[in-house]
Formats: structure tokens, C-alpha cells, sequence
């Protein structure tokens, strides 16, 4: 530390007498740093890694771990069943696919993304510290980028930690490595695209409002709304023998969106309903191309949003 | 006591309608009555059609989504960002101010719910069998019901849109096609209860009868609004991060 150097002694109190010593600036040592700095790269990764933790509610109060935590354990609950009976019976074969596991507990992914999406933006956005994130060397894609990918990354762990239970009780019950590891592989695949798809949606609909029940509802209803209505539509058009529209239908909503493109991209059989899957290439590029474009798309979206971080 | 507050009224209906709230509300019916439109293009005029668009996606998906925004959204808010401070702390009764935005939740509820599920049915089946005008009082009835079974919650706890959603979702969707049993405890099985009473007999089946039913409901929206009064009366504030 350098001693504080004096230039002059203190000014006194009360008005000077003309004819005294002028006011000086006292120089008393701050320094600069000139040290290397840590940047936007370590910005983003402490971001994407305090958002991940934030999503199960690490590092946050014992309240808000209850409802991730009692997801997780519904999410790997079937997982664990399947496995035990697969054991226990001798199957060669597991009864469901890796692929349609996402399908079958989309109910419970949509409810997890929908508490959690709101958690990564809509609060920064009410209790303002936006602002102060972007106080710091980072640009709006560093803070966008990081958001996205924290969200993705902790729905894709949601869903891949029963893949790998499955995975695992399988290659117990002696079933053959080869034909499982490739349907663990598909399913990773699925699974990333599903979280892509998913969490880009949520954070669109979350970062639009600073209120965390809206955003709730909001994107739930997003979720169910546009599948229950696909599915009604698509039973509809069945019973009137107008088959050739149905899988046309399943790309109005993410979970038909999802199963049509794992149906035709994955080869594997559809876990929504085998009727409504896609059976021409013309609606499986389609739905790939518009799986791809709605996650470039919701990127985008987050980008303009965050253009004028305002709470309007 | 006074049993309607006018401004309180406002307040509440400003908190629910104001801003882009307004959108996610007009979306919902308004995505209902596009599909509606769909498939009576698709199916034509078919009461067998009706009754399974109008049961299955109406009354079971529109109307409890519905009311879990509304229902929440008339207290949730206000309590989350602190501003019921301000309205406790006025001469107000506390059942005046719960009744008051009961009403208007209802009210709403109805208005974004009911009404597009009378308007889908009247687009879907026309008059025959009384489909549209059974399946509007029932969404009617269930309006009432989920607003003050939301409210009521919205007031209890911070996750109240996650807790009624679950209910909404789970329970009424998933729980009841799997265990019979707790299809007769859903506002949903009840309201259809009234749909079976109006419209043409056959057309639609409730698994519980009438009597039980509108009683079952009656009790439902008053305990909920009692103890939504309790609630409020000894409401503390705790911050969460």
C-alpha cells in the first residue's frame, strides 16, 4: 500500500479569509486495476451455471426446492416400475421406448417448465436486477445465450436422468447391449430437441410478463391448450376418414411436433398415436424445419425482448 | 357490512384485464372457437361430435384453465408484490373485499369461459338436443366454482397457479380416467351433472346425480370463500426469494 501522499493541508471549516491558500485536490492513492479481467465468457458461465443450480432450486430457499424436487422424483418414479417389472418378469425387451418417455410424462415436463421458466426471467425482470446484469460487461446475447441454456440444459437432465434408469435397469435384465444403446441414443437425441423446443417457448412466454403466476399459466396453457386441441381435432378428422390432414395437424403443437419428427428423424414407432404419425417425408422435413425454426425463432424473440429491458 | 366495493371492484378488474393480460384471456376462447370452427368444417353438424369437443376439451381443458388465471390473478398478484398492504389497511370489511373479488372473478371467469363454451356449441351442434345451452350453464356453474376455489388458494399459498394447475391438469384429467372414484370428487363431473339435467337425455352422462351435485358445489364455494375470509383476516406478509 503507498502511503497517501498530502499536497497541501485541509481547507478550513469556515468560509477562507481572502488571501489564504486556494483548495487543492488532495491525491490519496486510488489506483487503477490494470490486472487481466475475467470477460464476457466468465459472465456467461456463472450466469448459466448459478440458473442451472437455480432451476432445482439449488442455492435457493428450502421452499423453492420442494416443487422441482418432488418433479424429479415423479419423472424417474415410472422409470424405476418399469425397470423393476422388467426384472422381475425376465422381458427382453423394455415395454416403452427411450424416445416416447418424454410423450408419456409430458404433463409433468410442461408443469416443470412452466414453474421454472418464470423463475429464470420473470423475477430478474420484477425485482430489476436485469439492469444490474447488464451494468456488467455483458451483451444482451451473453445474458439471452445463458438463460436458454441453462433452461434447456436442466429440462434435458430432467428427462435424461430416467432415460439413464432405464438404460441401466435394462442392461441388468440382460437385454442386448447393442439395440439398447441405440435406443438410449435416439432418445438423447429426442430429448435434446424436446428441451430446445420446450424452453424456448417457456422463456418467450415468461420474459413478456414480470408476473410469475401469469408466466405460469401462461405457458401451461400453452402447452395443453394447443395439445389438447390437436389431439381433439385429430380424432375428429379420423372419425371422418380425412386421414391424410392428421399429421399435418400434429405440427400445430410441441408434444405432436416433437413425436412426428422423433417418428420420421429417429425411425421409431409413435408414442402420441401411430395413426396420426407422419408418414411421408414431405411432413417429417416440414416438422424438422419448423422444430428447428421455432427454437431459432423463440432465440430471436428473447433477443428483441431484451432490446429495452423495460417491465412494460 | 359492506358486501360490494365498487373501487375495489376496479382495482380488481384492472388487475386482471390490464395490460397484456387481456391477451392470454382472449386467446384462450378465442383458440376455442377457431377449433371449434375447424371442426365443424371437418365434421359438419354432429351432436355426438358436440358433446365430446364440448365434455373433453371445453369444459375439461378451457374453462379450469380459465379459472386458475382469473382466480389467482384476482389476489396473487397483489399479495406477491405487496400492494394488499394498502388495500387491508383501509376501512374495508375483509369479507366485503373477498366477496367483491369473487364476484368479479366470477364474472369473468364466466364471460371468458362460459360464454365461448355456449358459442362453440351453438357453432358445433346448432339447437339441436340443447347441447350449447347445457353445456354453457354448466361451464357457467364451474365458473363459479373454480373462481372461488382458486381464489381461495391464490390467497393460501404463493404457488397457486402451480397448485391449481395441478388440480385442474392432474387430478381432473389424469387421477380421474384412472381411479373411478375420484371422478366424483372434480367441479368438473358436477358441472356436467347440470349438463345431463338440461340437455336431451342420452346425450350427455355425468357420474354423479343432480341433487348431490349442486349440493357438492354449493358447499364447495362456500367453504372455499369462508376460509379465503379466515385467510385474509390474519394474512402475514414473509418474503421469498
Amino acid at each position: 500500500m503507498p502511503q497517501p501522499e498530502t499536497t497541501a493541508p485541509a481547507a478550513p471549516a469556515a468560509a477562507p479569509p481572502p488571501g489564504s491558500a486556494p483548495d487543492v485536490i488532495h491525491n490519496i492513492g486510488y489506483r487503477h486495476y490494470d490486472g487481466p479481467r475475467l470477460g464476457r465468457a466468465y459472465v456467461r458461465r456463472s450466469l448459466f451455471a448459478q440458473s442451472l443450480r437455480g432451476a432445482y432450486g439449488l442455492g435457493r430457499s428450502a421452499r423453492s426446492k420442494v416443487l422441482p424436487m418432488i418433479l424429479v422424483g415423479v419423472m424417474c418414479a415410472p422409470a424405476l416400475v418399469v425397470v423393476a417389472v422388467a426384472v422381475a418378469t425376465k422381458m427382453n425387451k423394455l415395454p416403452l421406448e427411450y424416445t416416447g418417455y418424454a410423450i408419456y410424462l409430458q404433463a409433468v415436463i410442461g408443469l416443470y417448465v412452466a414453474s421454472q421458466a418464470p423463475q429464470a426471467v420473470s423475477t430478474d425482470l420484477r425485482f430489476r436486477t436485469v439492469t444490474l446484469y447488464f451494468s456488467r460487461p455483458i451483451e444482451r446475447f451473453d445474458y439471452v445465450a445463458a438463460k436458454y441454456a441453462a433452461l434447456s440444459a436442466a429440462v434435458f437432465l430432467l428427462n435424461a436422468v430416467p432415460l439413464l434408469i432405464l438404460y441401466v435397469g435394462a442392461l441388468l435384465a440382460k437385454m442386448p447391449i447393442g439395440a439398447q444403446t441405440l435406443g438410449l441414443a435416439k432418445g438423447l437425441v429426442g430429448t435434446a430437441l424436446m428441451s430446445l423446443l420446450l424452453s424456448g417457448l417457456g422463456l418467450v412466454v415468461a420474459a413478456a410478463t414480470p408476473r410469475r403466476g401469469f408466466g405460469v399459466a401462461g405457458i401451461i396453457a400453452l402447452f395443453t391448450f394447443s395439445y389438447a386441441a390437436v389431439g381433439t381435432v385429430q380424432s375428429i378428422a379420423l372419425m371422418q376418414d380425412r386421414t391424410p390432414i392428421t399429421p399435418w395437424l400434429g405440427l400445430l403443437s410441441p408434444t405432436t411436433l416433437l413425436d412426428g419428427v422423433q417418428v420420421w428423424l429417429l425411425d421409431v414407432a409413435s408414442a402420441h398415436a401411430q395413426e396420426f404419425a407422419p408418414t411421408g417425408a414431405a411432413v417429417g422435413a416440414v416438422g424438422v424445419l419448423l422444430l428447428l425454426g421455432t427454437v431459432a425463432g423463440c432465440f430471436g424473440l428473447l433477443m428483441r425482448r431484451y432490446r429495452k429491458v423495460g417491465l412494460s | 357490512m359492506q358486501i360490494y366495493n365498487t373501487t375495489v371492484a376496479r382495482l380488481t378488474y384492472r388487475g386482471l384485464l390490464g395490460r397484456r393480460r387481456a391477451l392470454l384471456l382472449f386467446g384462450l376462447p378465442g383458440l376455442l372457437l377457431v377449433v371449434a370452427g375447424a371442426v365443424r368444417l371437418l365434421a359438419g353438424r354432429d351432436e355426438a361430435t358436440a358433446v365430446g369437443m364440448l365434455g373433453g376439451f371445453a369444459l375439461a381443458t378451457v374453462v379450469p384453465l380459465v379459472g386458475v388465471i382469473v382466480g389467482t390473478g384476482a389476489t396473487g398478484p397483489e399479495i406477491d408484490d405487496g400492494s394488499i398492504v394498502y388495500l387491508l389497511a383501509k376501512p374495508l370489511s375483509r369479507p366485503g373485499i373477498v366477496l367483491t373479488k369473487l364476484a368479479v372473478a366470477a364474472g369473468t371467469t364466466i364471460a371468458f369461459a362460459a360464454v365461448p363454451t355456449y358459442l362453440a356449441g351453438l357453432l358445433l351442434a346448432g339447437n339441436g338436443g340443447r347441447i350449447a345451452v347445457a353445456f354453457g350453464a354448466a361451464a357457467a356453474v364451474a365458473s363459479v366454482a373454480y373462481a372461488a376455489l382458486f381464489l381461495f388458494l391464490g390467497i393460501v399459498t404463493r404457488h397457486a397457479v402451480v397448485v391449481g394447475l395441478v388440480y385442474a391438469l392432474v387430478w381432473e384429467g389424469v387421477v380421474g380416467s384412472f381411479i373411478p372414484g375420484a371422478k366424483a370428487l372434480s367441479v368438473q363431473q358436477w358441472a356436467l351433472a347440470l349438463a345431463q339435467e338440461t340437455a336431451a337425455a342420452g346425450t350427455v352422462t355425468s357420474e354423479v346425480g343432480l341433487p348431490l351435485a349442486s349440493a357438492l358445489l354449493a358447499v364447495l364455494t362456500a367453504t372455499a370463500t369462508w376460509f379465503a375470509v379466515q385467510r385474509l383476516r390474519s394474512l402475514t406478509l414473509a418474503g421469498e426469494a
